[in-house]
């Protein structure tokens, strides 16, 4: 299934003594490249090709994956993540949202937090303005297009919408 | 007794990978619990089963207990191994577990409790007679006080939900206690559920050392100590063992303490005693037990030439102990370096995605765990552990030259990774010397950004 890497080095040491500087294996489950790197050194490039063997009851239940609209109307502002990631509204679980619907914004206000890999990065709004409406909801996953919640531009004053 | 036969495993990532290694050694049947992310991955791919665990919020798959055993049911498995992080030191997997007459592998619910509160883990730790910071519960203000005049300034104000870094705060100066309790005690209710804080001398120049315990409930033995001082944010990014520059009468005492704490709880399992050592004082600290395997296990199995996961199954199945103290024997010096999606560039900016292609050195003394090959996507909802390259060499100088010619040799192509981090750290002088404290990792960042390598 798996060459182990005490087997690989038997492979190696095999080759050591052949002179060879390439050995590629071809197994039902596996394919395997063993390079020459310079004088003394060795790669392997392993592929596990063998599928996994699920257990039949435990298929997943097909998500009801709703179409995600990632345009927002004309004369308004998507908000998106600052790179794909689960969408908090709140700073914790339990504590008031950043901002809701109504609220006004500017550019540097942060009105979420997106989870990637255990980090959290603050979403700005980017835009001056007033939440309309939001998209995505808090605990939600936001790919890096979606839209988590849009922004009416206020015109005037401040030298209207930003971007 | 139980003998295991088929074991759950209840993790993803290297660690899965690493433990089903295991089992095929020993010709235990794994299973693996798989989020719905991870159906495809490559432990997936190489355990003998893969079982559904749920939806790939780790909330819904990793991190439900009930889910873990309703699975291991499912499957007729006799055991459950939970890896690291997620449930592998929650008291009510390992109680579930029992009661569906499973084996959890870990130590007892109790020891688990013992260690998983830190204010219950230093007063077993006193208990046991091993050395803690100074410091102590802060109830209220004028209690603060108290404890604040027998530890002295600066000293840290500290979560007791927290950890990893979380919910720490530096008091300088008295004027600014109260107003620090406030607030630590305030955001550790809001963050931790659990608005207790004690206070703790502050170390100013601390390294990160660490013992490796295996425990069969009545008798424990030391298998050597690895340095864990090179952190971002409280994550370790590169380990060693044995740690550098430490003392022999220091290193046999660490050892001892570890000793003392696991005969003390009755230890049964794997475990690792941390310690901050003190460079200035020259002594070491207890810090906190962690009641599981490690990330950085492999170094010490370089060293020791054991088998840590199957040690662990051992201990788990009933058996005694099947190494004493005197058989344990280090051999030479072991590095680890973490390979993470990230990118240091970007302030370590997470870089989830697609792995394009996986070029790994292989030889004498060196070692790579991961869960990644060509075509595997790296899922946004976990952590970004990729790789870990363990090198072994006859000492240190020996394994940093031998992980700086491995690093160069690795390829992880399609996401981005931190081996350029890596190529700088074992290039620093500092670092080669041996013995940083963990304030190290920063400096040494700062001094790359400013000379622009990247």
């Amino acid at each position: 299934m798996e060459l182990t890497p005490d087997d690989v080095r038997d492979v190696l040491r095999v080759l050591d003594s052949s002179g060879l500087d390439e050995l590629h294996l071809e197994l039902a489950d596996l394919s395997l490249t063993v390079r020459r790197e310079g004088a003394a050194e060795w790669t392997a490039e392993q592929q596990v090709l063998r599928a996994p063997v699920l257990e039949s009851s435990s298929a997943p239940v097909a998500a009801g994956t709703a179409p995600v609209q990632t345009q927002v109307g004309e004369g308004l502002v998507a908000v998106r993540p600052p790179l794909l990631g689960t969408f908090y509204r709140a700073p914790q679980p339990g504590s008031p949202p950043f901002v809701d619907v109504g609220d006004r914004v500017d550019e540097d206000t942060v009105v979420g937090v997106v989870e990637t890999m255990k980090m959290m990065t603050p979403v700005h709004a980017g835009v001056r303005g007033t939440v309309v409406e939001f998209r995505t909801g808090n605990g939600e996953f936001a790919e890096a297009d979606a839209v988590l919640l849009v922004v009416e531009p206020s015109v005037g004053r401040g030298g209207g919408p930003a971007q | 007794m139980t003998r295991i036969r088929r074991l759950l495993i209840a993790n993803r990532g290297e660690i899965a990978a690493r433990v089903v290694r295991t089992c095929s050694r020993l010709g235990i049947e794994s299973v693996l619990a798989a989020s719905d992310a991870d159906l495809e991955s490559l432990p997936a791919r190489l355990a003998d089963r893969v079982v559904r665990l749920g939806p790939a919020a780790a909330s819904a798959s990793y991190l439900d207990p009930d889910a873990v055993v309703q699975a291991a049911v499912a499957v007729g498995a006799d055991a459950v191994h939970p890896g690291y992080g997620f449930l592998s030191e929650n008291p009510s997997l390992a109680r579930a577990c029992a009661a569906a007459g499973i084996v959890f592998v870990g130590p007892t619910p109790e020891s688990l409790e013992a260690v998983g509160d830190k204010l219950k883990a230093r007063s077993h730790a006193l208990a046991a007679g091993l050395p803690v910071v100074p410091g102590g519960e802060a109830v209220d203000l004028a209690g603060a006080r108290a404890v604040a005049a027998e530890v002295g300034y600066p000293l840290l104000v500290k979560a007791v939900g927290g950890g990893g870094g979380r919910g720490m705060k530096l008091v300088r100066d008295p004027a600014d206690l109260a107003h620090t309790l406030d607030l630590a005690v305030s955001e550790a209710a809001a963050a931790f559920g659990d608005p207790r804080v004690y206070l703790e001398r502050f170390v100013s120049s601390g390294r990160h050392v660490e013992v490796q315990i295996l425990g069969d409930g009545s008798t424990a033995v030391a298998l050597g100590d690895r340095d864990c001082s090179v952190q971002r944010r409280y994550q370790k990014l590169f380990e060693e063992a044995p740690a550098p520059l430490i003392s022999d009468a220091l290193r046999a005492a660490m050892a001892e303490a570890a000793l003392k704490l696991a005969a003390h709880l009755g230890y049964r399992g794997l475990g690792t005693v941390e310690l901050l050592v003190d460079r200035e004082r020259d002594t070491f600290y207890f810090l906190e037990m962690n009641a599981r395997i490690q990330v950085e296990h492999p170094v010490t199995e370089m060293i020791t030439g054991l088998d840590l996961v199957a040690e662990q199954l051992a201990v788990a199945e009933g058996q005694p102990l099947r190494i004493r103290q005197e058989d344990v024997v280090l051999t030479g010096h072991a590095v680890e370096c973490r390979i993470n999606a990230e990118d240091w560039a970007h302030a370590f900016r997470p870089s989830p995605g697609r792995i394009a292609r996986v070029v790994l050195p292989v030889g004498e003394g060196l070692r790579v765990d991961t869960h990644v090959q060509g075509g595997s996507v790296v899922p946004p909802f976990y952590d970004s552990l990729l790789a870990k390259l363990i090198v072994h060499g006859t000492d240190r100088a020996d394994a940093l030259d031998r992980a700086r010619a491995a690093l160069d040799l690795l390829r992880i192509d399609g996401v981005t990774t931190t081996v350029p981090v890596h190529r700088a750290l074992l290039a620093d002088a500092e670092f080669a010397a041996g013995g940083v404290d963990t304030t190290f990792f920063e400096r040494f960042l700062e001094a790359q950004n400013l000379v622009g390598v990247r």
